[in-house]
């Protein structure tokens, strides 16, 4: 079935490309359409179509007149997208809640009425809502730490480094927030929250860590040997490779919960199409397709069950470090302190 | 037909009608004071947001540096989720933020200014703080807008507008009842005044004389006035009536002597009858208005009789003994049945006298000859006068008590009809009770019940 709808929406894709569309200037990873409806819903996305396939699948089955379009970019692209190119997409989902928070709060976002079911935490105004929530981990390979207990949090990681520098010298990895916006996010997440955070980047700094712009790279690393510890790893990839090899920490001190957000951009061209895929995303059916896909269901349970779990908040602070003269010196001072000669 | 007025209404729906407007300001002023107040709050948490940022600006050798609190923005969140907008000039340059975001009128200086501007599509609410700082050894002008939609602003003052709304419900609820219990109590003298005015026997006709609420006062001085101009019309009635009947009494004496004279003299068997006629017109004319006084003195005496402490067997004994001659004149006699003991009561001699005396005349009257007539009193101060006379007749009881009321069945006795109306008003005058009835066997068994002392 899955595969059936990857082979449909890749076929869909060829022949779309045939057409001549207008150039969009923002960066497309890729474009696949899903169904044969006679009502196309646009969706930008920042989530690779596969993973999202069977839940649009699922989609269609319950409007089989509705075909999706499903437009992948990064999170940068998707923000230029709407900010910059007005690009008529009726529904757009990111990972990365500074940009979608900038968007919402510049007035880019429509309203939509059917975020009631959210907690909260889960949603900002009527414009800007969790369709998945992810805990932001690190992960350790079991081989390296013999002889050695499992850092727990931060703290235990700062004086695990410092006493063992031989081993893990090269062997750290985590995102470059130059390079990714999740990886942006986290970093300045980890500096807001405390100052270990600080100087767990200059203690890491000073092993020479490999930078990364995705977690799945860092997991194969991590698996192949080449890396010993991951900082900062999208916990729904690690979920989806289970390896005894390998061990998800939740951080004790505090763990970032990422919230995977959607909002209908004032852009779209048929809003309701977009917010009718919104509702059925945060829909029960919605949340159990997206928790098999790997991404886990918004849920308050999960958050006050784990006091560590910290959803990363929606609010205007997040505009902060969007700031270009904040960005840039958020970057040189991480860079100082991790980028060591 | 109209209902009349209702000063209790009008009291209440005046009450009620005051409580709503007042409930009504009472919500007005303070959704009013409490705009003004989240607006001052939410102004000061604005200022402070915008002089931390300000105060965060640093001059150095390479040009300023701008360093954002995280919390500066996420605290204008906090309450409303509000939107935030900022812009950071150097100068005239804007070095970051919003760069179309409107500036105030005046230079700002360290103290925040606040207005509000139309933007993007939204009221917002901006502070501006201007300062300076050094780069490279000049002084630069810097200035920090931070603005913020009135989300908060308007979640908070709906709520408040809740609350005052249901402040003012309460207190209207509150006031109504109050109102209502305010009218009552206000209109308590007026309804005791009615009902003790409405509680007056028809013979009483005393000033009123209970204390009033000083409003009342004119209203009780007018019924008194009007009492008493009816109290001297009917003393000027019953006086005329004892004028009128002494009047009559006094030729009507002469008459008869002279008809008497007249008859004695006569020889013709048909004049005899006639003059008979005439006598017997005039016994009937001087009874009637004997009664007259009678009846006028118990009517003028029972609006205020006296309390003379009297024994109820005296009384009657007495009354039975001077009334004996009449009855031996008719072949009758009293037979008296009394208690051992006193039968103590207090009470307006004359008019008991006068209720006994009629009750034993009309049983003399109506009796049979060669009957007994039977007195009888009991120690509860019931004095039963049974004859064994022609009985009620068709009329029954009530309509014999009446002013001039007279049985079917009396054609051939003398008498004005005022007899038992006597009886009646004087026994209420004492208290009593005055009823009649059939008596088994024939006659007429007539009862006075009289309050004892």
């Amino acid at each position: 079935m899955r595969d059936l709808a990857l082979a449909l929406a890749l076929t869909l894709t060829l022949i779309g490309g045939l057409f001549a569309r207008p150039a969009l200037a923002f960066e497309i990873e890729e474009v696949a359409t899903f169904g044969a409806g006679a009502q196309v819903v646009s969706v930008l996305s920042t989530t690779d179509a596969a993973v999202f396939a069977p839940v649009i699948a699922g989609y269609l089955e319950t409007r089989p007149d509705l075909a999706v379009r499903y437009t992948v970019a990064n999170s940068q692209q998707v923000y230029a997208a709407i900010a910059r190119d007005g690009a008529p997409f009726d529904l757009v989902i990111s990972s990365a809640m500074d940009l979608q928070m900038k968007l919402a709060n510049d007035g880019a976002a429509r309203a939509f009425d059917g975020g009631a079911v959210l907690p909260d935490w889960a949603r900002w105004r009527d414009r800007l809502f969790a369709v998945a929530q992810e805990p932001v981990v690190m992960i350790a390979r079991r081989a390296d730490f013999a002889g050695l207990p499992l850092p727990q949090s931060r703290a235990d990681l700062v004086a695990l480094l410092r006493d063992n520098a031989d081993r893990f010298a090269g062997r750290i990895g985590t995102y470059d927030p130059a390079g990714s916006g999740a990886g942006y996010l986290f970093a300045t997440q980890d500096a807001r929250q405390s100052d270990s955070a600080w100087r767990l980047s200059e203690v890491a700094g000073s092993l020479h860590p490999r930078l990364y712009t995705a977690s799945a790279a860092m997991i194969d690393d991590v698996q192949s040997g080449r890396l010993a510890l991951a900082y900062n790893v999208l916990g729904s990839y690690a979920a989806a490779r289970p390896d005894p090899g390998m061990v998800v920490i939740q951080p004790a001190d505090f763990t970032h919960v990422l919230l995977r957000t959607a909002l209908v951009p004032v852009t779209s061209t048929d809003p309701a199409a977009g917010a009718g895929f919104l509702t059925f995303l945060l829909s029960p059916q919605g949340q159990s397709l997206l928790a098999e896909a790997g991404l886990p269901p918004v849920s308050d349970t999960t958050i006050t069950a784990a006091p560590q779990l910290r959803p990363i908040r929606l609010d205007p602070g997040l505009l902060v470090y969007v700031d270009p003269m904040m960005r840039q010196k958020f970057l040189t001072e991480w860079t100082a302190a991790v980028v060591q000669p | 037909m109209r209902r009349p007025a209702s000063i209790r209404r009008r009291l209440l729906l005046q009450g009620i009608g005051v409580a709503a407007l007042l409930a009504l300001v009472l919500y007005l002023a303070v959704r009013g004071v409490a705009g003004a107040a989240i607006q001052t709050v939410q102004d000061s948490v604005l200022g402070t947001a915008t002089v931390v940022i300000a105060e965060e600006l640093r001059g150095g050798a390479d040009g300023i540096s701008v360093d954002i609190p995280y919390a500066a923005f996420s605290m204008l969140g906090a309450v409303g989720e509000d939107r935030v907008f900022y812009r950071i000039l150097v100068g005239d340059q804007t070095v970051t933020g919003y760069p179309d975001l409107p500036l105030p009128d005046v230079v700002p200086g360290l103290t925040p200014a606040f207005y509000t501007v139309p933007y993007q599509d939204a009221q917002v609410r901006i502070g501006a703080v201007g300062r300076s700082v050094l780069v490279d050894g000049n002084r630069v002008d810097v200035t920090v807008l931070l603005g913020q939609t009135r989300t908060a602003q308007a979640v908070i003052s709906a709520q408040m507008a809740n609350r005052a709304a249901g402040l003012g419900l309460g207190i209207f609820a509150l006031a109504a009842v109050l109102a209502l219990i305010s009218a009552r109590s206000v209109l308590a003298p007026v309804h005791d005044l009615a009902l003790a005015v409405g509680r007056r026997g028809p013979q009483d006709l005393r000033p009123v004389r209970r204390a009033v609420p000083r409003e009342l006062v004119p209203l009780v001085a007018a019924l008194n006035g009007l009492i008493a101009r009816l109290r001297s019309a009917l003393d000027r009635t019953e006086s005329f009536i004892t004028e009128a009947a002494h009047h009559v009494r006094t030729p009507l004496a002469t008459v008869r002597m002279q008809t008497e004279v007249a008859l004695r003299q006569a020889r013709d068997d048909a004049t005899r009858a006639s003059l008979r006629n005439v006598i017997r017109a005039v016994d009937n004319a001087a009874r009637s208005t004997g009664q007259m006084l009678d009846h006028a003195s118990v009517i003028y005496r029972s609006d205020q009789p006296t309390q003379d402490a009297l024994d109820l067997r005296v009384v009657l004994r007495d009354l039975v003994g001077q009334m004996a001659p009449t009855a031996d004149m008719r072949d009758m006699a009293f037979v008296l049945d009394m208690p051992v003991g006193p039968v103590p009561l207090s009470a307006d001699r004359l008019l008991l006298e006068s209720a006994l005396r009629n009750l034993l005349d009309n049983a003399l009257k109506y009796g049979t000859a060669d009957t007994d007539i039977e007195v009888a009193l009991t120690p509860d101060g019931c004095v039963t006068v049974c004859d064994r006379g022609r009985g009620l007749g068709g009329g029954g009881a009530a309509a014999l008590t009446g002013r001039f009321a007279r049985g079917d069945n009396v054609g051939d006795v003398v008498g004005s009809g005022l007899g038992l109306s006597i009886v009646r008003d004087a026994a209420r005058a004492c208290g009593g009770t005055f009823t009649i009835s059939p008596r088994p066997g024939g006659g007429t068994c007539a009862t006075l019940h009289l309050p004892l002392r």
